[in-house]
C-alpha cells in the first residue's frame, strides 16, 4: 500500500472506530491495523529521499531520464 | 595642464548640481510604459519607465504614491511628472516622480487584456474545467528553465516538504521568441508520455517582457488542454499572467508553486499523531462502554447470587409440576366418572341381575350352557343356576315349543 492508500484506509478505520458501531473485537483489530498503518506511514515519511531527474527526448521520441544537477 | 582629480562623490555631486539647476528637468512630464514596478515595505514605489528604445529609473516616495488614484501595473502606459536628479550612491540619474496619470494603455497591456477577454469568452478560465490538484503527487514535472533560482527553489521546497515526490525537470527556455513554443511542447510531451501526476510551469520574477511567454496564447491553450493538472508559478506575487488564469491553480511564486503542489511532511506527522490519538480515544471509549455494561450486569441479582438463578428455576419447575399434576388429576376424575357410568351399564347387563328376576341358566356337567332341547338327553343330569345357587335336575322329557 502506498502512502495515499494507507492514509485513506486510516481515515476509514478512525471514522468507524469513532462511530463505534463495530463490535469490541472488531474494534480491537481495527485499532491494531490502524496502529500498524500509522507506524508504516511514519516510516515512509522518515525514509523518503527526494529523487530529481531531468527528462530528455530520446532518439525514438520516448522520454529518457538523466541525472539533474541543480546547480 | 594639470588635470583636476575628482573623487567619485565629487563627480556625482557635480553632475547632480548640473541637473538640479536645469529648470526644464526640474519639472518634466515623461510618457512611457511602467515596468519592474515594486512597492517596498517603506511605502516607496520603484519602477522603470520605458518606451521601445529606452528606459529610465524612477522613484515615487510614499507621500506622493499615497495620492495615486489608480493602481500602477506593469505594462501600463503613464504620464509621470517630477524632477530629474542623480542618486549619488549609484551615479545614476532618475525621475523623482511626484504624480502619475494613466496614458491610454501600453501595447503589452492592451494585448494582455485582449487575449484575456478572448480566452475568457472561449471558456479557458472556467472553474468547472479546472482539474483538482492531486493531494499526494508521486511525480511532479517542472517545466521551467533548467538553470536559475526558480527550479532550485522548487526542488528545495518540494524536497523539504515532501521528499516522496519525484521531481522531473523538463528544461525549457522561459523568455525570448522560442519560449512559448518550448513551454507548449513540454506540456504536450508530458501528457503524451504521461510522465507526471502534476505539472508546475513558471519562472522567476522579471519585467513584464521577461514574463511574456506566460501571456502567450499557445502556452495558455497547452495548459488548458493538459490532462495532467497544471500549477502556474510565474514571477512574484503581483505578477499576473494569462497562464495564471488558465492553470488549475495559480501560485504566487515558484517556491509557492512547490508549496501548493505537495503536502508538508511535518504536518502529515502531526496528522498521523492525531489519528493515533483519535483511534486510541475511540477504543478507550468503546472499552468504557463495555466496562459500564459489565458493571451494570454484575450488579443484577442473577449474577450477584448465582443460587438465585437456581432458586428461580426450581420455583418454575415446581409450578410446572403442579400444573402437570392438576391436569392429570382432571383427567383421572373424568376417567373415574366415565368408569362409574360404564360399571352401571355393565351391572344392568349382568346375568346375575337376570337370574334375580327369576330366570335360570341350564348347564351340562361340563358347565356348557344349554340353549336348545337337543342340547340335552333324556335322563341326563343338568344344573339350573339360580340367583343364589343351583338345582341339580334330571331330564325327564323333552317338550318341543312353538319355536
Amino acid at each position: 500500500m502506498n502512502f495515499e492508500q494507507s492514509l485513506k484506509r486510516l481515515d476509514e478505520i478512525v471514522k468507524s472506530l469513532e462511530k463505534g458501531d463495530v463490535s469490541l473485537s472488531d474494534s480491537m483489530s481495527l485499532f491494531e491495523e490502524g496502529t500498524a498503518l500509522i507506524k508504516n506511514c511514519g516510516k515512509m515519511l522518515d525514509e523518503a529521499e527526494q529523487k530529481v531527474v531531468m527528462l530528455r527526448k530520446g532518439a525514438d521520441g520516448a522520454p529518457v531520464e538523466l541525472p539533474f544537477d541543480a546547480e | 595642464m594639470e588635470q583636476k582629480i575628482f573623487s567619485v562623490t565629487d563627480l556625482n555631486n557635480r553632475i547632480k548640481g548640473l541637473l538640479d539647476v536645469d529648470p526644464i528637468l526640474q519639472n518634466v512630464c515623461v510618457k512611457g510604459e511602467l515596468s519592474n514596478y515594486k512597492i517596498y515595505p517603506s511605502g516607496h514605489h520603484y519602477f522603470t519607465l520605458k518606451d521601445a528604445d529606452s528606459s529610465v529609473r524612477c522613484v515615487m516616495f510614499k507621500g506622493s504614491a499615497m495620492k495615486l488614484r489608480f493602481r500602477p501595473e506593469n505594462g501600463m502606459g503613464v504620464l509621470a511628472m517630477g524632477r530629474i536628479s542623480v542618486f549619488p550612491r549609484d551615479g545614476a540619474y532618475q525621475l523623482y516622480c511626484t504624480d502619475m496619470r494613466m496614458d491610454g494603455m501600453g501595447d503589452l497591456y492592451v494585448a494582455f487584456e485582449q487575449l484575456k477577454a478572448k480566452l475568457m469568452a472561449e471558456g479557458l478560465f472556467d472553474k468547472n474545467h479546472k482539474k483538482p490538484i492531486p493531494r499526494f503527487p508521486q511525480r511532479i514535472a517542472l517545466i521551467t528553465s533548467g538553470a536559475g533560482a526558480a527550479v532550485r527553489d522548487m526542488i528545495r521546497v518540494s524536497g523539504k516538504r515532501w521528499p516522496m515526490a519525484k521531481i522531473i525537470v523538463m528544461p525549457v527556455r522561459v523568455q525570448g521568441v522560442e519560449a512559448p513554443a518550448e513551454i507548449r511542447g513540454a506540456i504536450a510531451y508530458a501528457n503524451r508520455y504521461n510522465v507526471a501526476d502534476l505539472i508546475i510551469t513558471g519562472r522567476g520574477g522579471g519585467s513584464i517582457e521577461d514574463l511574456w511567454a506566460f501571456n502567450d496564447e499557445r502556452v495558455a491553450r497547452a495548459i488548458y488542454e493538459s490532462e495532467i493538472p497544471v500549477i502556474s508559478a510565474v514571477g512574484h506575487e503581483p505578477d499576473v499572467t494569462i497562464a495564471d488564469f488558465v492553470a488549475d491553480l495559480r501560485a504566487a511564486t515558484p517556491s509557492n508553486g512547490a508549496e501548493l503542489a505537495v503536502p508538508d511532511a511535518d504536518e502529515m506527522r502531526q496528522y498521523l499523531d492525531s489519528l493515533e490519538i483519535r483511534s486510541s480515544q475511540a477504543l478507550m471509549k468503546k472499552l468504557e462502554v463495555y466496562r459500564r455494561r459489565l458493571n451494570e450486569l454484575s450488579s443484577r441479582p442473577v449474577l450477584k447470587s448465582p443460587t438465585g438463578y437456581i432458586e428461580l428455576k426450581r420455583m418454575e419447575t415446581e409450578m410446572l409440576k403442579n400444573r402437570l399434576l392438576s391436569v392429570q388429576e382432571a383427567r383421572l376424575n373424568s376417567m373415574r366418572r366415565a368408569f362409574v357410568g360404564y360399571a352401571a351399564a355393565l351391572d344392568a347387563l349382568s346375568p346375575l341381575k337376570v337370574l334375580s328376576r327369576g330366570y335360570a341358566v341350564p348347564t351340562d356337567e361340563q358347565g356348557k350352557v344349554l340353549r336348545k332341547t337337543e342340547d340335552a338327553e333324556i335322563g341326563q343330569m343338568i344344573d339350573l343356576t339360580l340367583s343364589d345357587g343351583a338345582l341339580r335336575c334330571r331330564v325327564e322329557e323333552k317338550v318341543k315349543g312353538d319355536k
